[in-house]
């Protein structure tokens, strides 16, 4: 696929400028060049006419919103008490100062990133029902993406701050939610709703990743014990599904722990997530390992360099970068199956919908619930995606140094 | 050099491994210390240290268990939780509820997870034998039903013959369901739904002719069909469902308090006493009355708790009918009579032993 793309690019650059067809021409070449298309151009309009005319009507006179409306702080932050949402908006406004950073360092990816949450935000604030201070702290938010890019381009030792910035963000946020008793605690049974969600998936894809990381590695050993642990683990955890790994981090990790350990049980789901993201990774990252070729090890250690050093700054980075398409995907799958949770009494966005429409002064109104639902997954599967189209743009993937 | 690293990194893990051994079994001999220590706590004091009753919940229920716009546990069930709190502590939001699925509440009770599951769970023998637990008084006797359309010209059970009934899969209600079939000797259709949304979709397209369900749970589902008026409930129970709250087996003072708190809101309906005029009662010289409500006599202390345990709970929440109409009765959506859930003074089943 990336290879034709290039093929496609590089046929741009050299083909001459388009002429110019105007709409009639486009319409008999691509939609009436035959009777065969006009007959499906017309079937076709006529059936998108009917769907879509059901689904406007729908959308905009059927559907009942205000469900949305009044439940939107709790879908979106759930329980989380009204006095402390505060610290979920300094949470969002550091990764908000983070991502203007990073687009004032690095530009490229950062940027589109960046841009995406502008909208994002944007677009959130001119919803009619956000509540005002909602739409303050919103605004807050576009203005420091906007104040500490600009910041970072003229100033340099700004741009040293992007990094820790970044190691910095999750220690942060949890911080902020959960308080620890510096700030009043929140215990995490109020955390729910999309903040779960958000909050489920960022652990598991970043703590996952070190440790697919030494499973991958670790499957590729000549030591046999640390192999066939690999493999054990790998093929244990890929051979039951999510919903049994997330039982057993909920109803065994007590019992195998004497049961007088209290572990959380947000904690525990995301114990399970991380388990089960960390062995699909891993084997996406073997995948890359293995597209090194013989050649790069034999070239480093002729070069006199340790295993280690090879593995870290010669093997490693050309390996992640192959997988990142993969590694994304499996990021965006584990994002959605976070809303499993539900199963142990966890209340992500998705359970958040059905508790709502359990509401009995919203009984029935599920499409309308469900639907915003997807809109949110949509949207925020769709930005992961696209900053991994960006990363592998910027990285040229596929390209052959 | 690729050796050295794998050596490197199966040390690196097999101490892991060992660290990890080593600091369970520490943990694990001092927990069992610990444990025989906790052991001999009982529920009410664990409760009281930690400041706050667990109470398990269904959050997906309607009238029963839900979230409202402000993220604030509402309903039936919810509110005998707050009343177990303002019995211990005078404050009905010293709780914590935990939402529990179908399958996973009695394992939370027994691991001690809760302290009481209140989540519309029906009184059986098996449950209250085998899994050791023990059922308190109960808040809400339901009975399945069968929702029809008026003009199907479906009027009793017999009827259904040669019909199609919806049911949700795996439920005590499905088995119900096949044991009536079987017993009137009819042809009906059984079609299983693995959630509530599909049966009522395929109920209102009509491929199915019937639903049947617990009957609140089909009052608060007509409520919202676009004309509640076209459908009616058969007169028959097919099944006796006794819901109320739960207990693990082998703490008796609060097995004690659970089934007294729930009697005291029943107790102070019959007596008249509501969560408004509770100030009036207290200058009652009717002696039951001030017995009742902890002014004479220590009923509290005998439960281990305070001799107005009463008075907090009908200030906080309000006696049983107020409870019931709060969230099931005529001003609701289910506008649900109270029928057999009235009063034993009204024909119904609620009769609190007496105060004394």
């Amino acid at each position: 696929m990336k290879t034709n793309d290039n093929k496609h690019n590089k046929h741009e650059e050299t083909s001459p400028p388009k002429e110019s067809i105007n709409i009639m021409e486009w319409l008999r070449q691509n939609l009436f060049s035959s009777y065969m298309n006009t007959a499906l151009t017309i079937a076709t309009t006529i059936l998108l006419y009917l769907i879509l005319k059901e689904v406007f009507y729908w959308v905009f006179i059927t559907a009942d919103w205000s469900v949305v409306a009044v439940n939107f702080k709790i879908l979106m932050a759930g329980q989380y008490p009204d006095k402390e949402l505060w610290r979920v908006w300094l949470a969002v406004c550091f990764l908000s100062l983070t991502l203007g950073v990073s687009w004032g360092t690095w530009r490229g990816v950062a940027a589109h990133i960046a841009i995406a949450f502008i909208v994002i935000y944007a677009v959130t604030a001119l919803m009619p029902f956000v509540s005002v201070e909602s739409k303050i702290w919103l605004f807050v938010n576009i203005s420091l993406i906007l104040i500490s890019s600009v910041l970072a381009r003229k100033l340099k030792f700004i741009k040293k701050l992007a990094l820790p910035c970044w190691i910095l963000v999750f220690p942060v946020t949890i911080f902020l939610l959960a308080g620890f008793g510096i700030l009043p605690t929140v215990p995490t049974s109020l955390w729910s709703g999309f903040l779960l969600t958000i909050l489920l998936a960022v652990v598991a894809i970043v703590v996952s990743f070190p440790i697919s990381v030494l499973l991958a590695i670790g499957r590729n050993s000549n030591l046999p014990l640390i192999r066939y642990f690999c493999i054990f683990y790998i093929e244990f955890i890929r051979g039951i599904p999510l919903i049994t790994v997330l039982f057993i981090t909920q109803l065994m990790l007590p019992i195998f722990l004497g049961g007088k350990i209290e572990i959380d049980s947000v904690v525990r789901a995301m114990i399970g997530l991380t388990m089960f993201n960390a062995a699909y990774l891993a084997e996406n990252i073997r995948g890359g390992l293995q597209s090194i070729p013989r050649g790069q090890y034999e070239a480093a250690s002729a070069l006199g360099l340790s295993a280690t050093i090879t593995m870290i700054f010669i093997i490693m980075p050309q390996a992640l970068r192959v997988v990142i398409p993969a590694m994304v995907g499996q990021s965006i799958s584990i994002f959605k199956d976070t809303s499993l949770v539900v199963i142990v009494g966890l209340i992500d966005l998705l359970g958040m919908g059905r508790v709502i429409i359990s509401n009995p002064e919203f009984l029935g109104k599920n499409m309308e619930v469900f639907t915003f639902i997807a809109l949110v997954f949509l949207i925020f599967c769709n930005m992961m995606a696209y900053a991994s189209r960006k990363l592998e743009e910027a990285m040229g993937l596929g390209k052959r140094y | 050099m690729q050796r050295k690293l794998a050596l490197l990194l199966c040390s690196v893990m097999l101490i892991a491994v060992f660290a990890a051994g080593c600091g369970g079994d520490q943990k694990a001999s001092t927990d069992a210390g610990e444990e025989a220590k906790v052991e001999t706590k009982t529920t009410l004091e664990k409760i009281k240290e930690r400041g706050k009753v667990i109470v398990g919940v269904n959050n997906q229920l309607p009238g029963f268990g839900y979230l409202d716009p402000n993220g604030e546990y509402t309903g039936f069930d919810v509110d005998f939780g707050r009343a177990l709190a303002a019995a211990i502590f005078g404050d009905p939001n010293a709780v914590e509820f935990r939402p529990l699925s179908d399958q996973r509440r009695f394992t939370a009770l027994q691991m001690g997870e809760i302290d009481v599951l209140i989540r519309n769970t029906t009184w059986t023998i098996h449950r209250d034998t085998a899994l050791g637990l023990n059922f308190g008084p109960t808040t809400f006797y339901d009975g399945q039903g069968m929702l029809v359309r008026k003009d199907s010209g479906i009027n009793s059970l017999k009827d259904l013959d040669g019909k199609r009934i919806g049911v949700l899969a795996g439920t005590t209600t499905e088995l119900n369901l096949t044991d009536y079939i079987r017993k009137l000797g009819i042809s009906a259709e059984v079609v299983t739904f693995d959630n509530v949304d599909a049966v009522v979709a395929a109920y209102k397209e009509g491929s199915v002719d019937a639903w049947t369900s617990d009957k609140s749970a089909l009052l608060s589902r007509m409520a919202t069909l676009s004309n509640p008026d076209e459908h009616k409930i058969l007169p028959e129970t097919m099944s006796k469902e006794p819901l109320g709250p739960v207990v693990r087996e082998g703490d008796d003072q609060w097995f004690d308090i659970v089934t007294w708190v729930v009697f005291a809101t029943i107790q102070a309906e019959e007596f008249g006493i509501t969560s408004q005029n509770i100030d009036e009662f207290l200058q009652s010289e009717d002696p039951s009355i001030k017995r009742f409500l902890g002014l004479e006599g220590n009923f509290g202390e005998n439960l281990g708790l305070e001799n107005d345990f009463v008075v907090k709970v009908i200030r906080n929440v309000g006696n049983y009918g107020e409870i019931f109409d709060r969230h099931l009765g005529p001003d609701t959506v289910f506008g649900l009579e109270r029928g057999i859930n009235d009063l034993w003074t009204n024909g119904g089943l609620m009769y609190p032993p007496p105060f004394r």
